[in-house]
């Protein structure tokens, strides 16, 4: 609570006091009407001098609807026709709830800020020998920076000495450390766990990793969702609308059937008290920026609202195969021996491949996973093209693709998956083939269905790869459709080919690693960008940053998106229904006046906490949205 | 020339929205935003008279909401 809430809640506090004493003593005496009207005054004015203030100003600047002019003339009305509780009463809610909103949105606003706070404050430099803290960014790129355990790494640089685990956590919203040892990159805003680093800088302060996240998602609320946009227009319109249904109100009804005035005057003034659009003005907002701030702590960097509220509504996803769906690098996936067993198979493939630093021949070493003994090898040469050959504990091996074991005349077969073939023949025998491909992602499949689950129409593949391969990883993953063989420029013609097969509001949404597919993310109307962390390029073309490489971000950014959309609307609903309510309760003599700021007042404070939900996202809810 | 400013005690969504407004009609003010949940305001001037249209825009602020002030 700041001084100008504390200030504000010992006004209402006293006004409150002396609004009870007069009941009270009003209730007791029987006192003629300019007597009570006194008697009223001291607690009217204290609690309701600064609105009529305010609204004296702003009528000398022109501004005539605005929320303290309306409560102005709501209770001096009330005074006119002598309902001196009433106004007061009135004026008093209208302060709590100003209070209270006002306190609901700074706490919000804090709470999503600090989440997303990975500022590191200070860098340790060693100055003569003595540890001192200085700004971050005050370090020059090349100094040496000490970070110690529990400490922010404040800017990206390299180890130079020292082991640790680093928490990436608030980058990548994945909870596993990461251990770094001499000579390995760091990323600023890592906070590091177990061992000193000292860490020589690559970057000054500002182009960090942890200042540009920063920035990006300071920026994200500045640009505004469709539905925000909305709801302001909406506000300067309802306003007047409402005051000339008051105006209305007070006027025609009297006139018409020569009633009583001051009853429809009081049934106007029920009007004015409601005709703030403050609980939506606020919450909309509200809800969008707790979105962007939960994403992000996800590992999820959202540029602006309006690109969550377009994700809320994707209906086609586009992938790129390679580093998006797949690791991007090779791995054996199939061993299948004949007359030998896997291992020895494996054994002799990696022995004769040893000299070569193919990234065939990197796969196979990696799947045999043994230190390879070079005295056994002997004779190797590699045959472009077709092969390796070598002698392995003095027998021939010959390894390689179909034309080598034909030039060899050695009978081999097809092998029915899908990859890089490797045959093996030892001796002039055949002894089986291993199959090396790109492996598709662990949680791939996963999430597609995840996104078929959520309503993803249409799911994508764009590949440079062949067919044969494409289509195979489609099918494997349930993808609906594969376009294969495809040239960078080919991917930007079939992105706006189905941009037109969109249908209503339906959104696009390209994925991609960001790195040579700049076109095709800014084409979409989404683009987003995986495994960004370190890579200022992707981050720079996307309008949705997946910091780490799992695929299953997208699920949850879709998920997030979708919740901070609903709870928007949830929003406009609640505040416009039940200020429809009171409307029609207020015109037909239902409700009195301090009933309608009262529910005034909770409708915006429960939009206000209705709005934080945004920002929680747990993995419970998120099987199903 | 784009700058951007930090508003301090900015407590009204719906009197950022009205302050955006009332800036943008501001003459030689190219663009503005007001951001209520960054508590702040980017704006686009023209160059040649920055100083002047800074002090209208900084009266403009303070005329909707007197609390708030515009950190320079």
């Amino acid at each position: 609570m700041n001084a100008k809430h504390k200030r504000t809640l010992y006004r209402i506090l006293i006004s409150s006091a002396l609004f009870v004493a007069a009941y009270i003593l009003e209730a007791r005496l029987d006192l003629p009407g300019w007597q009570q009207f006194l008697l009223f005054m001291p607690a009217y004015l204290l609690i309701g001098w600064s609105v009529l203030k305010e609204a004296a100003v702003n009528i000398s600047h022109g501004q005539v609807f605005d929320e303290n002019f309306l409560m102005a003339l709501a209770t001096i009305g009330a005074l006119c026709i002598g309902e001196y509780p009433e106004a007061v009463a009135v004026m008093l809610f209208y302060q709590v709830g100003e209070l209270f909103q006002s306190y609901a949105v700074n706490r919000s606003r804090q709470s999503i800020t600090q989440l997303m706070d990975i500022r590191p404050d200070f860098a340790n430099i060693e100055q003569d020998g003595q540890l001192v803290q200085v700004d971050p960014e005050t370090v020059a790129i090349g100094d040496i920076v000490i970070v110690k355990p529990g400490e922010r790494v404040p800017l990206d640089g390299t180890v130079m000495e020292g082991t640790s685990s680093l928490n990436t956590a608030a980058l990548t919203g994945e909870s596993l450390p990461r251990n770094v040892q001499e000579g390995e990159q760091v990323l600023s805003g890592c906070v590091n766990l177990t061992g000193v680093l000292h860490v020589r800088a690559d970057k000054l302060f500002g182009e960090s990793t942890a200042s540009r996240i920063l920035d990006l998602v300071e920026n994200a609320s500045d640009k505004k969702a469709r539905t925000e946009n909305f709801i302001t227009r909406f506000a300067r319109y309802y306003t007047p609308f409402v005051v000339i249904g008051a105006l209305l109100l007070a006027v025609i009804p009297p006139l018409v059937t020569g009633g009583n005035w001051s009853e429809w005057i009081n049934r106007a003034l029920i009007f004015l008290v409601i005709s703030c659009p403050c609980a939506l003005v606020i919450s909309i907002p509200l809800s969008f920026f707790g979105g962007i701030g939960g994403a992000s702590k996800k590992g999820v960097l959202v540029k602006g609202g309006n690109y969550l509220e377009a994700l809320a509504e994707a209906q086609i996803v586009v992938f790129d195969k390679t580093g998006t769906l797949t690791e991007g690098s090779f791995s054996v996936v199939a061993v299948h021996p004949e007359q030998v067993d896997e291992k020895q198979l494996l054994e002799y493939a990696a022995l004769a491949e040893s000299f070569s630093n193919h990234p065939i021949s990197l796969s196979l070493k990696k799947a045999y996973g043994q230190p390879i003994d070079n005295a056994r090898i002997t004779d190797a040469s590699e045959l472009s093209g077709r092969g390796v050959q070598a002698l392995v504990d003095g027998k021939k091996v010959l390894e390689g693709n179909g034309k080598l074991m034909d030039e060899n005349g050695i009978k081999w077969h097809e092998c029915d998956q899908v990859g890089t073939i490797s045959h093996v023949a030892v001796d002039g025998e055949y002894m089986g083939h291993i199959v090396i491909a790109d492996t598709v992602k662990p949680n791939a499949a996963q999430t597609i269905r995840q996104l078929k689950q959520m309503g993803i129409e249409r799911t994508v593949m764009l590949t440079g790869d062949s067919t044969e391969v494409g289509q195979a990883v489609a099918k494997q993953l349930g993808l609906d459709e594969a376009y294969c063989q495809l040239m960078p420029q080919d991917k930007v013609e079939h992105v706006e080919k189905l941009l037109g097969e969109r249908t209503g509001k339906g959104k696009l949404a390209f994925v991609g690693d960001g790195i040579n597919d700049a076109p095709v993310l800014a084409r979409a109307d989404i683009g987003i960008a995986m495994g960004a962390l370190g890579s200022d390029a992707a981050i720079e073309a996307a309008d949705i940053v997946l910091m780490d490489d799992k695929l299953s971000g997208i699920a949850t950014a879709i998920q997030i998106a979708k919740k901070t959309l609903r709870i928007a609307k949830q929003n406009i609903v609640f505040a416009l229904g039940i200020k429809a309510i009171f409307l029609i309760m207020g015109a037909f003599g239902i409700a009195t006046m301090w009933e309608a700021v009262f529910a005034d007042v909770g409708v915006s404070v429960i939009a206000i906490l209705n709005a934080m939900r945004s920002m929680k996202h747990s993995q419970k809810s998120s099987v199903l949205p | 020339m784009k700058k951007t400013y930090k508003l301090k005690d900015l407590d009204c969504a719906n009197c950022a929205a009205k302050m955006q407004n009332a800036i943008a009609k501001l003459d030689g003010v190219q663009d503005v935003n007001v951001n209520f949940m960054g508590q702040r305001m980017t704006i686009e001037l023209v160059d040649a008279r920055a100083d002047e249209i800074m002090r209208q825009v900084v009266e403009t602020v303070k005329r909707i909401e007197p609390d708030c002030v515009v950190v320079i």
